[in-house]
């Protein structure tokens, strides 16, 4: 075991700062502000070879490890979290293909993803269900060598920019969500598929969430993922590691407005003093880089978890989202704290950073459904050692 | 066709720089970096590689163990290997010391070009260039915004007061290049990870054939203080005044002493 970050990791982290803050950050505030999805930052992580690092080497990959993947989304994620959703979706797209996939869906599909040609998507929530995954009523049926899939699908992160999706839908409408639903690969040029509408957002403003729509789309049976009424358990499986990307997201957005308020109170003079010599203000700049180093090594515990394939990563991976989410949350507020009247007005970033925050305690399962995660595996573990 | 790029490791940019006790500069203390001004001879160096002109490229540095750091980065952008000139009779050269080991390591690595930055950003001497040519007696393409290659022959086309100049000698020659090449790459992370396996090489003195003694010939001045000039009182200040009164003091103040 080792708490130290290895010199590779510490590489990769200049290497991705240097490239957010250069190219990046003076990009965050005109993608919040006209809410468009930054092809161009798509194009350069892509060449950067920053939206293959889940992948393998044999795909076009870099195979970084869970940490590695962390440090990305957090560098990226200081920076702009908008732009940090490219890889962490990218990831989330393609882990149920990772799971649940077989050797020749992962050889047809990974190369395009892992090279950034192509972006990926999970299509799991619906308009009635989102939390209650197992309401979900999109239909698959079965017709001849492919299914037919119908319904719509809400709050797709990257829905209308993907090229691929995997989305889940029910194959046995009578043995419900849990039971009855299966993952499908779905091009997004499918006949039938649309992504109408995108959501106009408080925060990740840049980062398109679409509404679906499946009007008859056609998809072969090769592209079904698993067993048919397998669905819902890659859907879990693919949340209970995806999130820790959101985990990583939200630890860079406090590293951001941590960095964002130590900068301004280092410059900021009043009653003929640096706001930073203020002891009040020294007090919430060492609470907030406290918290959100804990978030950190939080996040990249259960990494190490998620490669170790831990019986109980599920417990590192949403203990790790929920402290993330909330430290991310009350860091930038603490932030445009500091900044004042500046901080709430967009000619700082923190007001923006603030707003993107709130998402990381709302999607891939909210704070609340984190805390129902944690406690089940501790009432597991309480009842196991009961047994012993 | 054969490129070494010379590269140096500097102090960051805006580092706070402090001196150790024998007036150099302590290179320890502070973040060191490649030389910003060598990243465009290292663009312009990958850029030839990428269309082809170039068959290797080969980083040359003279400095410190750590300035492997520099040569690991620059094979992250690309290039094929890497020479570090270390040895302890190095620690303080001078720039003619400095083109005495190049030019003897070029003599080593016989390249068509070696290409350099137009400049250091710590010392700022542009020297080394033009006497590692003298020193190798091959031409010196300098200032270049971009080079070419043609057939046996360089060229540079360098900015001039009143357009610019295509320079063209036959290879080998040295050339420099500016911030006219164009942005260099960032390191991709396939690249950092390629770089770890790319060959580093570390040459001591007698690598290259020479011995300490050689490297005393320059004449050095210790320059132990310097002051910027006091400040003078201006003349005279205008202040507080509505913008068209000013304007017509300033203009009398000029025609008195008829400068309009």
């Amino acid at each position: 075991m080792t708490y130290l970050p290895t010199a590779d990791h510490d590489e990769l982290r200049a290497a991705v700062r240097e490239l957010a803050e250069e190219r990046i950050a003076p990009r965050a505030a005109e993608i919040d502000e006209k809410a468009e999805f930054p092809w161009d930052l798509k194009e350069l992580l892509a060449k950067q070879d920053l939206l293959g690092t889940c992948f393998e080497e044999k795909h076009g990959g870099t195979n970084l490890d869970t940490i590695g993947q962390s440090i990305v989304a957090e560098e990226i994620a200081r920076a702009d979290a908008t732009t940090s959703l490219i890889p962490i979706v990218q990831k989330l797209g393609a882990l149920p293909i990772m799971l649940a996939g077989t050797d020749e869906q992962k050889d047809r599909y990974f190369p395009r993803l892992a090279s950034g040609e192509w972006l990926a998507a999970f299509g799991l929530t619906e308009a009635a269900a989102g939390s209650d995954v197992a309401s979900n009523r999109m239909r698959a049926t079965r017709d001849g060598d492919g299914y037919v899939l119908n319904g719509s699908k809400r709050f797709i992160t990257h829905g209308s920019v993907a090229n691929l999706l995997t989305v889940f839908a029910l194959t046995d409408p009578e043995a419900g969500g849990r039971k009855g639903m299966s993952a499908f690969i779905v091009e997004a040029d499918t006949p039938g598929f649309a992504a109408p509408r995108v959501e106009h957002k408080m925060g990740i403003r840049g980062s398109p969430t679409a509404e679906l729509t499946f009007d008859d789309v056609r998809v072969p049976v090769a592209n079904r993922l698993g067993e048919e009424g397998e669905g819902f358990k890659i859907a879990m499986a693919t949340l209970d590691r995806s999130r820790l990307g959101i985990a990583a997201q939200a630890v860079g957005i406090a590293q951001g407005a941590l960095d964002a308020a130590i900068g301004y109170a280092a410059d900021r003079q009043q009653f003929g003093q640096r706001v930073v010599d203020f002891e009040g203000i020294q007090f919430m700049l060492a609470d907030m880089a406290s918290q959100t180093e804990a978030a950190r090594q939080l996040t990249y515990a259960a990494a190490a978890r998620v490669d170790a394939q831990a019986s109980d990563l599920r417990y590192w991976t949403s203990s790790a989202k929920l402290v993330a989410g909330d430290t991310a949350m009350r860091v930038t507020t603490d932030a445009v704290q500091v900044l004042g009247g500046y901080g709430y007005i967009s000619e700082y970033p923190v007001e923006r950073m603030m707003r993107d925050a709130k998402i990381t305690q709302l999607y891939e399962g909210t704070q609340q459904i984190q805390r129902l995660i944690v406690a089940r595996q501790l009432l597991q573990r309480a009842g196991a050692a009961k047994r012993g | 066709m054969k490129i070494v790029v010379c590269i140096k490791q500097v102090p960051a940019t805006g580092a706070d720089k402090r001196y150790t006790d024998d007036l150099t500069l302590d290179r320890t203390s502070v973040d060191a970096i490649i030389n910003p001004l060598d990243e465009y001879a290292i663009e312009q160096a990958l850029r030839l590689a990428d269309a082809g002109i170039a068959d290797s490229v080969t980083y040359l540095s003279m400095g410190p163990d750590q300035a492997a750091e520099a040569l690991r980065r620059a094979l992250a952008m690309g290039g094929d290997d890497a020479v570090l000139i270390t040895d302890a009779a190095l620690a303080g050269a001078d720039e003619w010391a400095t083109a005495k080991v190049l030019a003897a390591a070029l003599d080593k690595l016989a390249p068509d070009v070696a290409l350099m930055g137009m400049a250091s950003d710590d010392a700022r001497g542009s020297l080394v260039p033009g006497a590692v040519a003298a020193m190798r007696n091959v031409p010196l393409l300098s200032y270049g915004s971009e080079l070419a290659i043609e057939g046996d022959a360089a060229r540079v086309r360098r900015l001039s007061a009143t357009g610019f100049d295509w320079i063209t000698a036959p290879l080998p020659v040295v050339a420099t290049v500016t911030d006219q090449v164009g942005e260099p790459r960032y390191a991709s992370l396939k690249g950092i990870m390629a770089a770890k396996r790319k060959p580093l090489e570390t040459w001591g003195l007698a690598d290259i054939g020479l011995s300490a003694d050689e490297l005393k010939g320059a004449a050095l001045t210790v320059v132990t203080d310097a002051r910027p000039p006091e400040e003078k009182a201006p003349t005279e200040r205008i202040e507080n005044l509505p913008a068209a009164e000013a304007a017509t003091k300033i203009a009398d103040w000029l025609a008195a002493r008829k400068l309009i």
